[in-house]
């Protein structure tokens, strides 16, 4: 059972990824992007790690994918001028697409996996406890630090976001929400009464 | 027969076949009914009689709808993308029912007992966007667009509050499997040990935030009738637009099954000396759905900046300080220990 689900799951994250590449529309990628994300919380589940699979369709789909949909839906793209500007950079791209290739083969060619390591790989889930439980004592209590460190980064990084996007503008009428909600009938209409034949 | 169904793949699969149908049947059937109750309810509230109509006491309503609906010529607009317009209403149709796998009935009554259950309903229920954004931009038209890009934006800001609620419950109860988050609210105190009591704000804001996570009034902008005519659902007609809007209710009747789980004690009775049951479960779905009812009735719609207002700037701050309140309450065992029930109960 667990072996056609592999294949399964494994032939979608392949195919979504290629059809990402390939879409010609560019919301059409991004749901091919969010069936290859599906599939891969798939595997995830077959090696046992249900944790890190709900997390990746929590974040990575119900939430940045979303971003992804939202962003590409609402832009306006002239695709013919997008394939000319694509071949102007295409030898340039192939060149660091080669470089990095280069760089894998290089660093994975020379690389030796621990026999401990491998016995880990095949048995992710600790037998005596789930692993949402494995991961919590990982990461607060063995890698605390480590992790409140993290914590920090992203914390200094979002803050940056902010410092780099927040302006005043003093032209634009702002939303006093306090004002709106202390106005009432009295203050907020006039009751004229117009006479027939005069107007105001 | 029992070697069959439990020993060879084709058993198995035709065991949890069974099994599926078992849920979805009842399911869709208690859903035409409850659409009616929707009705009957909106329409008690405004003096009118509902419908009355087809079968006793117009019972059979939804039944004459449904029949009405799948006979309808389907509609696709002249610049629509044919495969994302099909795929967006059984998006949502699929995402709404498939989160009903872990949602146990009784103790033990479940399709699938995993022990990620409550974010495994999380992750669904965030998927479930998709299908109005899907259906609001291959309509290839302006209402369904600027409907499906309220509704994004929407669900996301709704989600993170809920997600910090269902945080809350989670350290109360120290699992993430419903079966052991009810096991931790008998206490047998009867309904007095449910977490509706120590929780009793999160479930109002989970109340709230249920309502504009489904779409429902007063929150239902992506549909607002009153400026975008219908939202993502304008260019859909016939068994597409049925689809989506059994998707949405089956969603509605989910949230109304979560509160049950997390905050009313599920199946467990009220009175510690009546027995648990499943009967306990649905009675609760039902209590939770009238008063989903009961807001459409008697609410006005909110302003679009208003809703948003109300997500980041009053629910993200207040959930997130209760989540770090339940968590000091629960370490050092404030209220004499209702917020840590891993420590006595479960």
């Amino acid at each position: 059972m667990s072996v056609f689900a592999f294949y399964l799951f494994a032939i979608s994250v392949i195919a979504g990824g290629f059809f990402t590449v390939v879409s010609r529309n560019p919301v059409h990628s991004v749901l091919w992007l969010i069936l290859s994300f599906l599939s891969a919380a798939g595997l995830f589940v077959l090696l046992g790690a249900e944790f890190v699979a709900m997390l990746l369709i929590i974040v990575y789909v119900g939430a940045v994918a979303v971003l992804f949909l939202f962003v590409v839906m609402m832009l306006d793209i002239d695709f013919a001028e997008l394939k000319a500007e694509m071949a102007k950079y295409m030898p340039l791209a192939l060149l660091i697409g080669l470089v990095i290739l280069m760089q894998f083969v290089m660093a994975f060619g020379a690389w030796e996996s621990n026999a401990a390591a491998e016995s880990l790989r095949t048995n992710v889930m600790p037998v005596d406890r789930h692993n949402t439980e494995a991961l919590g004592l990982i990461l607060y209590d063995q890698y605390f630090l480590l992790f409140q460190l993290s914590g920090l980064i992203l914390l200094v990084a979002m803050i940056g976001a902010i410092v780099l996007t927040l302006r005043h503008r003093t032209d634009v009428k702002r939303q006093d929400v306090v004002a709106q909600m202390m106005r009432d009938p009295a203050v907020a209409m006039e009751l004229k009464d117009v006479k027939p034949g005069q107007g105001l | 027969m029992a070697d069959f169904f439990f020993n060879t793949t084709l058993g198995m699969l035709l065991v949890i076949v069974g099994q599926i149908l078992l849920v979805v049947v009842p399911l869709l059937l208690a859903l035409a009914f409850l659409m009616y109750a929707d009705r009957k309810i909106w329409a008690a509230v405004m003096m009118r009689r509902g419908p009355n109509v087809v079968g006793v006491f117009g019972l059979l309503q939804s039944f004459a709808d449904f029949g009405k609906y799948i006979v309808k010529e389907i509609v696709v607009p002249a610049g629509a993308d044919k495969a994302v317009f099909f795929m967006a209403p059984m998006v949502t149709l699929v995402m709404s029912l498939i989160a009903w796998a872990v949602i146990p009935f009784n103790d033990a009554w479940v399709l699938s007992n995993i022990n990620v259950a409550i974010l495994y309903v999380f992750a669904v229920s965030s998927l479930e966007v998709y299908g109005v954004i899907m259906g609001g931009w291959a309509s290839n038209s302006k209402y369904p667009f600027l409907g499906s890009l309220r509704s994004a934006a929407q669900m996301i800001s709704y989600e993170v509050s809920i997600g910090l609620i269902i945080i809350g419950i989670v350290i109360s109860s120290g699992s993430l499997n419903f079966g052991e988050i009810v096991a931790a609210q008998d206490t047998g105190a009867g309904m007095l040990g449910w977490y509706w009591l120590p929780h009793f704000p999160m479930l109002i804001l989970f109340f709230i935030s249920a309502l504009a996570e489904t779409n429902r009034p007063p929150f239902d902008l992506p549909e607002a009738e009153s400026e975008l005519v219908a939202g993502y659902q304008v260019e859909y007609s016939s068994t597409p637009f049925l689809l989506f809007m059994i998707g949405e209710l089956v969603a509605v009747v989910l949230m109304c099954a979560l509160i049950s789980l997390m905050f009313l004690g599920g199946w467990l009775s009220p009175l510690p000396f009546l027995p648990d049951g499943i009967f306990w479960m649905v009675a609760k779905i039902g209590l939770v759905f009238f008063f989903f009812s009961m807001v459409k009735a008697i609410t006005p719609r909110y302003r679009y900046d208003q809703l948003m207002r109300l997500g980041w700037k009053v629910f993200l701050p207040f959930s997130l300080f209760w989540v770090v309140f339940v968590a000091f309450a629960a370490k050092f065992d404030w209220f004499w220990g209702i917020y840590a029930r891993w420590a006595v109960g479960g």
